[in-house]
C-alpha cells in the first residue's frame, strides 16, 4: 500500500476520525492534541495533493473501488488543491491558537466538544472541496454547517445563541436550495457525478429545468457565501462567536462556498449556460458592486471592531464575485487569488483581535467585546498586536507589498482587459472606504491618549505567534506571488479549458 | 406515569420485544427493509419508553450518560474503521471487496460492520437528544413546566 | 389535466412555498422551525416521486421481474432526512437555550432585548 495513492481519502478521513476520538477521550488537552494532529496531517496531505495535481493535472480517487459515475469519486484539480491548502493550513494554525484562547471563552467541561466540532467542521469543508459527487457536496456542506452553528453558539454572550439560530435558519434554506438544484440536475441527467453531469448536460442544454437548477444552485450557494444582500447572518455570527472560531470561519467557510459556486458554474454548467442563457454575470456584477460599497460603508459606522471587520468581509466577498462576473480567465484568476489572500488576511486579523481582547481582560475573566471605547491608546499597551492589525488592514485596503494588493491588481487588469474603465474607478473608490474603516482603528489605537499609567502588556505569546505567522504570510504573498498567482492562473486555465 | 400499574406491567412485557425487534431489523437489513438507522432508532425507542415509565433517573442507571456519549463516537469510529481496514488490506477507502478472499463475501462482511456502526451511533444520538431535552424540564433552570 | 399529470410536483411546490412563507412570516422561533421542516420535506417529495415507476418492484434481481424502481433517490433522501432531523434537533436546542437566556422565543422581543442592552451600555 503506498500512502501517496490514498491521499485524497486520508485528506478527509483523518480530521473526520479525530472528532469521535476527541469525544471518546473526554479531556480538553487530549482532544486538542488529537484534533490538532488530524489538522496537521490534513495539511500534509493537502501539500502532497497539491504536488500531485501539479504533475498529473487531475487526481481521481474511487471510494470503495466503485468506478465513477456509479461510485463516489474524489477529484482534485488545481483549484481544489489550492482551496484544500487554504482550509487545512488555516485549521493547522488556528487549532494551536485555540488552546490558549478558548480557555478564557468556553467553560472547561465543554472543551473536548469544541475540538470535536472543530474536527467535524474541518472534515466537512475539506470534503466539500475534494468530492466530485453532487449529493456528497450537500452532505459535507451540512456536516460543516451543523458543526459551525454549534461552534458559534459556544460564544459567551447570549447574542451568540440568537446569531447561531439565525445562521441555522438561513444556512438551512441555502442548503435546501442547493439540494433542489441538485435534484433538478439529477432528474435531467440521471447522474450525480459532476464530470459525468457536465458531459450529459450538453445534450439537454437550455431546457427550463436546467436553468431552474442553475438558478436554485446560484441563490443557495450565494446565501452560504454571504453575497450581498444575503449576508444578514454573517455580521452577528462573526461578532459573537469565540475568536478562534471567527478566524477559522472567516478564512474558510465563505471561501469554500465560493469554490462550490465556481465548481458548478465552470465545471458543470459551462460558460454558455451561465454567461449566455441567463443574465447571471450582470446580476453578479451589480450585487458585487453593492457589496463592495454598501457593506464597506456600513463597516465604517460600527462600534465593535469584530463587527466592523465582519462587514468588511461581506465587502471583500464582493471583490471575489466581481472577478467571477467578468467571464474571462483573468477575472477568474483574480477571484481565486483574492479568495486565498483574503482568507489569510482575515484569519490574521481575527486572531489578533482575539488576542487583543484576552490581553484587555484581567486574568481569569471573560474577555470583553472589542468596542472602540476600550481601545483608546492601545498601541502603547500592545504595540505588536496593533501593528499586526494595521498590516492586515493595509492588506484589506490593497496597499502594495501586501497580499491584498496582488489580488486587487489582477482584478483591475481583468477590468481593463474588458475595457470597463469605470469599474477600475469603482474598485479604487471602494478601497477608499476600506481606508476609512481601517483608519478608525488607527486613530483610536494610536492617536487617542491612553489611560494614566498604562504599561506594555501584550496578548499572551501562545496567541501572538500563530497570529503573526499569518501576518507574515500576508506580507509574503504580497511580495512573492509565484505560488498564489501561479496556482490560480493554472486553475483558471484548467477550469475554462474543461468547461469549453 | 410512575405509579400507573397497567403501564408498568405492559412496559416490562413489551420492552424486551422492542429491543429484540431492533436486533431483528438490524440483521434482516440484508434481505428486506431494515438496517442500522431503523434498528438504532427502535432500540433507542425501547429505552426512551423505559425512561417515560420508570423515570429518567432509572433510565440513566441502565444506560449512563458516559455510555451514550461513547456510543456516539464508537459507531462513527467503527464505520471509519471498516474504511481504514479496506485501505490496510490493499484496496481503496471503504473497499469491501478486499475484506474477504471471496469479494462477494467481503461485501457482506463490510456492510455488516458498517451497519453495526450506524446502529450504535444512531441509537446514541437518539438517546443523547432525549436525555438532553428531558433533563431541561427538571426545574434546574427555573423554567420547568 | 396538465395539472393532474404533474400532481406530485404541484404538491411539492405548494409545500415548498408554504414552508418558506412560514419561516419568513412568523416571529416565533419554534414556528419558524416547523416551517423549515415543511420546506425541507417538500424536497424529499421532489426526489422520491420521480424515482417510483408504477408497477416497478424493488431493485432485487429476479428472473420474473423486469421493471424496477430507481432506488437511488430513496438512499439520497434517507441521508437528507437524517440531516433534516439533526438540523431540527439543533434548532430546537438553540430555541431552548434562547428561552433560558432571553425569557422569550419571539424574535421581535429578542431583538428589543438586545437593543435595550446595547443602549444601557455606557
Amino acid at each position: 500500500m503506498s500512502l501517496s495513492a490514498h491521499l485524497p481519502a486520508l485528506q478527509v478521513v483523518l480530521p473526520l476520525l479525530s472528532a469521535p476520538l476527541a469525544v471518546l477521550l473526554r479531556h480538553g488537552g487530549f482532544a486538542c492534541a488529537v484534533v490538532t494532529a488530524g489538522a496537521w496531517a490534513a495539511f500534509a496531505a493537502a501539500v502532497g495533493l497539491w504536488l500531485q495535481a501539479g504533475e498529473v493535472g487531475v487526481v481521481s480517487y474511487h471510494i470503495g473501488s466503485w468506478a465513477p459515475p456509479w461510485g463516489i469519486e474524489y477529484r482534485v484539480d488545481r483549484l481544489a488543491s489550492f482551496v484544500l491548502l487554504l482550509v487545512s493550513g488555516t485549521a493547522a494554525i488556528v487549532l494551536p491558537y485555540s488552546r490558549a484562547s478558548i480557555e478564557r471563552e468556553i467553560p472547561r467541561e465543554q472543551h473536548y466538544l469544541y475540538y470535536a466540532m472543530f474536527g467535524l467542521c474541518l472534515a466537512g469543508l475539506l470534503g466539500i472541496t475534494i468530492t466530485g459527487d453532487a449529493f456528497n457536496i450537500f452532505v459535507f456542506l451540512e456536516i460543516s454547517s451543523l458543526s459551525t452553528y454549534v461552534l458559534i453558539a459556544l460564544g459567551r454572550d447570549r447574542r451568540a445563541l440568537a446569531a447561531a439560530y439565525r445562521y441555522l435558519i438561513m444556512g438551512t434554506i441555502g442548503a435546501t436550495f442547493i439540494v433542489i438544484g441538485i435534484g433538478f440536475l439529477y432528474l435531467m441527467t440521471g447522474t450525480l457525478n459532476l464530470a459525468d453531469m457536465a458531459e450529459r448536460l450538453r445534450d439537454v442544454e437550455s431546457s427550463r429545468a436546467v436553468l431552474a437548477a442553475l438558478a436554485f444552485l446560484t441563490v443557495g450557494i450565494s446565501l452560504k457565501l454571504a453575497l450581498f444582500p444575503l449576508h444578514q447572518w454573517l455580521p452577528n455570527a462573526y461578532t459573537h462567536a469565540p475568536s478562534a472560531v471567527t478566524a477559522f470561519l472567516a478564512a474558510t467557510a465563505t471561501k469554500v462556498s465560493v469554490y462550490v459556486l465556481i465548481r458548478f458554474w465552470y465545471s458543470v454548467f459551462g460558460e454558455s449556460l451561465v454567461y449566455v442563457e441567463l443574465p447571471l454575470p450582470r446580476i453578479m456584477l451589480l450585487l458585487s458592486l453593492a457589496a463592495m460599497f454598501a457593506a464597506s460603508f456600513t463597516a465604517i459606522f460600527q462600534d465593535n471592531l469584530k463587527r466592523l471587520f465582519a462587514y468588511s468581509s461581506v465587502g471583500q466577498i464582493g471583490y471575489i464575485t466581481l472577478g467571477l462576473s467578468f467571464d474571462s480567465i483573468d477575472g477568474l484568476t483574480a477571484s481565486i487569488v483574492h479568495l486565498f489572500n483574503h482568507g489569510v488576511t482575515k484569519a490574521a486579523l481575527f486572531l489578533l483581535i482575539g488576542g487583543m481582547v484576552i490581553g484587555l481582560a484581567k486574568s481569569g475573566t471573560v474577555p470583553p467585546a472589542p468596542t472602540f471605547d476600550r481601545l483608546a491608546g492601545l498601541a502603547k499597551r500592545m504595540p505588536l498586536t496593533c501593528f499586526g492589525i494595521v498590516i492586515a488592514g493595509l492588506s484589506l485596503i490593497g496597499v502594495p507589498g501586501t497580499a491584498g494588493f496582488v489580488s486587487k491588481w489582477y482584478l483591475i487588469v481583468a477590468a481593463l482587459e474588458k475595457e470597463q474603465f469605470w469599474l477600475v474607478g469603482a474598485i479604487l473608490l471602494s478601497s477608499l472606504l476600506a481606508v476609512a474603516y481601517v483608519w478608525r482603528f488607527v486613530e483610536v489605537a494610536y492617536f487617542k491618549p491612553a489611560a494614566e499609567g498604562t504599561t506594555r502588556r501584550e496578548a499572551p505569546l501562545g496567541l501572538l505567534i500563530p497570529a503573526w505567522l499569518l501576518v507574515i504570510a500576508t506580507i509574503w504573498f504580497g511580495l512573492d506571488t509565484s505560488f498564489t498567482v501561479g496556482t490560480a492562473a493554472e486553475a483558471a486555465q484548467q477550469l475554462v479549458r474543461v468547461g469549453k | 406515569m410512575r405509579n400507573d400499574l397497567v403501564l408498568r406491567v405492559v412496559g416490562k412485557l413489551l420492552i424486551p420485544f422492542i429491543l429484540l425487534f431492533a436486533i431483528y431489523v438490524q440483521f434482516h437489513g440484508d434481505f428486506g427493509p431494515g438496517g442500522g438507522f431503523q434498528a438504532g432508532v427502535i432500540f433507542a425507542a425501547g429505552i426512551v419508553f423505559y425512561a417515560l415509565i420508570f423515570g429518567l433517573e432509572n433510565a440513566r442507571k441502565v444506560v449512563p450518560d458516559a455510555l451514550v456519549e461513547a456510543m456516539l463516537a464508537a459507531g462513527v469510529l467503527l464505520y471509519a474503521g471498516v474504511g481504514v481496514a479496506g485501505l490496510l488490506l490493499g484496496g481503496n477507502f471503504l473497499d469491501y471487496f478486499v475484506l474477504d478472499a471471496d469479494p462477494i463475501h467481503g461485501q457482506h462482511r463490510g456492510i455488516f460492520w458498517v451497519e453495526a456502526g450506524v446502529a450504535v451511533t444512531v441509537c446514541g444520538v437518539m438517546l443523547k437528544i432525549f436525555y438532553m431535552f428531558a433533563a431541561r424540564g427538571d426545574g434546574a433552570t427555573g423554567l420547568g413546566e | 389535466m396538465e395539472l393532474l399529470a404533474h400532481f406530485s410536483h404541484v404538491v411539492a411546490v405548494f409545500l415548498m412555498v408554504a414552508g418558506l412563507y412560514v419561516v419568513m412570516a412568523r416571529g416565533n422561533l419554534i414556528k419558524k422551525l416547523v416551517g423549515l421542516s415543511v420546506f425541507q420535506t417538500s424536497v424529499y417529495l421532489l426526489y422520491i416521486a420521480p424515482g417510483k415507476l408504477i408497477g416497478g418492484t424493488a431493485p432485487i434481481l429476479a428472473p420474473q421481474y423486469g421493471l424496477y424502481s430507481n432506488p437511488l433517490p430513496h438512499v439520497l433522501i434517507l441521508t437528507a432526512i437524517v440531516v433534516g432531523v439533526a438540523t431540527l434537533a439543533l434548532g430546537l436546542a438553540l430555541a431552548v437555550r434562547i428561552r433560558e437566556a432571553y425569557g422569550s422565543i419571539e424574535e421581535d422581543e429578542i431583538i428589543a432585548a438586545d437593543n435595550a442592552a446595547e443602549e444601557a451600555r455606557p
